[in-house]
């Protein structure tokens, strides 16, 4: 069982005379399981991207450790065994048009993790791993789109390229970004299966970080729900989306449209936007724009309790 | 009389390799007060239909056949400066895809409303900037915001910002060309509902152009699926949300994945859409659809009302 126990800390930008911190990433601690898809969802300007960039060491924490099968990455100084380490970690950004070289082709792009961890060398070998991976995800014939350039592809077609990058080395564990929010509607479904079809054939662990809680429910094993920088809610997929215990939980799945013209949902919708991660609101961060909010609420911040067996929530509501 | 037909339009783009046929043989009309959502990937040629229809074309795309008639009166045989004066942004407006991201980054909202109002309307400058105050309080901004630069709005903001210029002039018609992309669901739903307060408030027509059909569910009342330059299938929401018709709508309907009770299945449409320089013989979806038969791969079926109820199908399952 490998576990990811983290508490990552504040990161902090300057701003001309002043020093005032932007809090990414505000004490966030969570575990994911060998084989375990685990969500983050949140809006924009919750902390999740960074959250996921920080696991990779793609950002330096400010405070704060990160266990993976059992070592502290954050204490690891050496170039050499950061490098050894990131051949088991792999990430899939979210812009297919900003992630890809636009000077390589198609095979290069897929080859280079492998030349660089020196996992292959000669031509053939390489050619062969690059094939097996464009097959992966059904872009067949792969040898029409060996010496492309990612100009000539679709955004779909782009990230399944990034997303066969990602996976080329067969990593243990791997960090989606928004892997489909820029791509179609009708393209997600088809590249959400291949994705999960490649983690089953690998069994690697997941991080699957979006804003769309529905998508997360096709995904994900377990959830956890971000909000300017902080945990509010954990809990296994299915509890989570259908016994939401935190508001702002509820608001975000209220605010899912649904392609359904009889459902009669009532659909609620706060009011409001995420406040500045400069600025954070005292007391619970959320308080501004809960339905919910007393006194309280307004005073002390929550902390992120377990009300029952792997079930967290940050919120006054509820007592552990 | 409807506020917008049209009909058989055929819009192409020239490359030098030859004709991109982004707009292949499309009818739809708009009522007043009706809301229709145009719905499909990218590349099936609704942008194109949409700039069409307010003659913004790029300087190497042509209509080729076809009317747009708006009141009865056929844009394609205008001239552009009348269009300019008589039609665009006073009757018809568009907020355009990725518009709140083309805000000019050196200039107060205030001042590129004001611009919009001015550019078509002859009026005072003063009377510009207080119909500016006013269309921002319709799309639920203060007012005061008019002194802000665009780099200090939220995305949600923009978007408002961007509605109200398109409602600058009181247009009949508004063509929102993807207003939600890029935004966080709950701004989304902010956005999405500040829309319909719009429609039933100044009993506007729309044109909802999208990929993601949940969001057309909120707010039209028709709905025109296109794929690859056609219209596949077209009529009252409620109808083909019911009952599906064309495979390609099936599948797009089955690409949300469930967020209030069962989890349910999710389907997905292998394969991409063709190459429009050189479409596939015969119905164009007939490579990726599950059902697809010899006649399919031979003859263009043509889009006929399947039940008499204003359902319109293009299938050869269905003719």
């Amino acid at each position: 069982m490998k576990h990811f126990p983290l508490k990552l800390g504040f990161l902090k930008t300057m701003f001309s005379k002043q020093a005032p911190y932007v809090h990414a990433v505000d004490g966030v601690s969570f575990k994911i399981f060998r084989g375990e898809i685990f969500g983050l969802v949140g809006e924009s300007g919750c902390g999740k991207t960074t959250t996921g960039r920080l696991l990779l060491r793609l950002i330096e924490p400010t405070a704060g450790e990160i266990f993976f099968n059992g070592m502290d990455v954050t204490s690891i100084t050496s170039e050499r065994e950061m490098r050894t380490l990131r051949r088991k970690m792999q990430i899939i950004f979210q812009d297919p048009y900003e992630s890809l070289s636009p000077r390589m082709s198609i095979f290069d792009i897929i080859a280079e993790p492998l030349r660089i961890q020196k996992v292959e060398e000669k031509e053939a070998a390489l050619r062969e791993r690059v094939i097996e991976a464009l097959q992966d995800l059904d872009m067949t014939p792969p040898e029409e789109y060996i010496y492309r350039f990612p100009h000539e592809l679709s955004g779909g077609q782009r990230q399944r390229i990034a997303i066969a990058r990602a996976f080329v080395l067969k990593p243990e564990f791997m960090v989606a970004d928004e892997p489909v929010s820029m791509l179609d509607a009708s393209i997600r479904t088809e590249v959400i299966k291949l994705l999960l079809g490649l983690i089953e054939k690998i069994h690697s662990s997941f991080l699957y970080i979006t804003h769309d809680i529905a998508l997360a429910r096709y995904m994900c094993n377990r959830v956890a729900v971000m909000y300017l920088g902080k945990i509010v809610e954990t809990g296994s997929t299915e509890k989570v989306i259908l016994k939401p215990l935190h508001p702002y939980t509820e608001a975000l799945i209220a605010a899912v449209p649904v392609p359904d013209p009889t459902a009669r949902r009532i659909r609620v919708v706060i009011k409001g936007e995420v406040p500045s991660a400069i600025n954070i609101p005292p007391g619970c961060r959320f308080n501004t724009r809960c339905p919910y909010a007393w006194d309280t609420c307004r005073k002390e911040e929550p902390p992120l309790v377990e009300i029952e067996k792997d079930r967290y929530v940050a919120c006054h509501k509820y007592k552990a | 009389m409807e506020l917008l037909s049209v009909k058989n339009l055929r819009m192409y783009y020239r490359i030098m390799r030859g004709y991109v046929k982004a707009v292949d043989d499309v009818t739809f009309e708009v009522n007043k007060q009706d809301s229709l959502g145009l719905a499909g990937e990218s590349g099936c040629g609704k942008t194109s239909a949409a700039l069409a229809v307010i003659s913004l074309l790029p300087w190497n795309a042509k209509v080729v056949g076809g009317k747009i008639l708006f009141e009865g009166e056929d844009v394609v045989k205008m001239s552009d400066s009348e269009i300019r004066s008589k039609i665009r942004w006073k009757k018809i407006s568009m907020i355009f895809q990725g518009a709140m991201n083309a805000l000019h980054p050196t200039y107060t909202i205030g001042r590129q409303i004001t611009e919009a109002i001015l550019t078509h309307e002859d009026v005072t400058k003063e009377e510009a900037l207080e119909r500016a105050g006013k269309l921002l309080e319709t799309v639920g901004l203060e007012p005061e915001r008019m002194n802000r630069y665009p780099h200090e709005l939220s995305g949600g903001m923009k978007q408002r910002v961007v509605t109200a210029m398109a409602l600058a002039c009181n247009p009949d018609l508004v063509i929102a060309d993807e207003p939600t992309t890029a935004l966080d669901v709950i701004v989304q739903a902010q956005v999405l509902n500040v829309m319909k307060e719009l429609q039933q408030r100044l009993k506007l027509s729309w044109i909802l152009i999208t990929h993601d059909l949940s969001m057309i569910t909120e707010t039209c009342t028709k709905l025109a699926i296109m794929y690859a330059g056609k219209i596949v299938e077209y009529g009252d929401l409620r109808y083909i949300y019911k009952e599906p018709l064309h495979p390609y709508t099936e599948r797009l309907l089955a690409a949300f994945p469930s967020i209030a009770g069962e989890k349910t299945e999710m389907l997905s449409i292998p394969g991409f859409p063709p190459d429009l320089l050189n479409p596939p013989p015969g119905c164009r979806f007939h490579p990726r659809c599950p059902y697809a038969k010899e006649i399919c791969m031979k003859e263009e079926p043509t889009i006929l009302d399947a039940n008499s109820k204003g359902h319109y199908v293009a299938c050869h399952l269905h003719q």
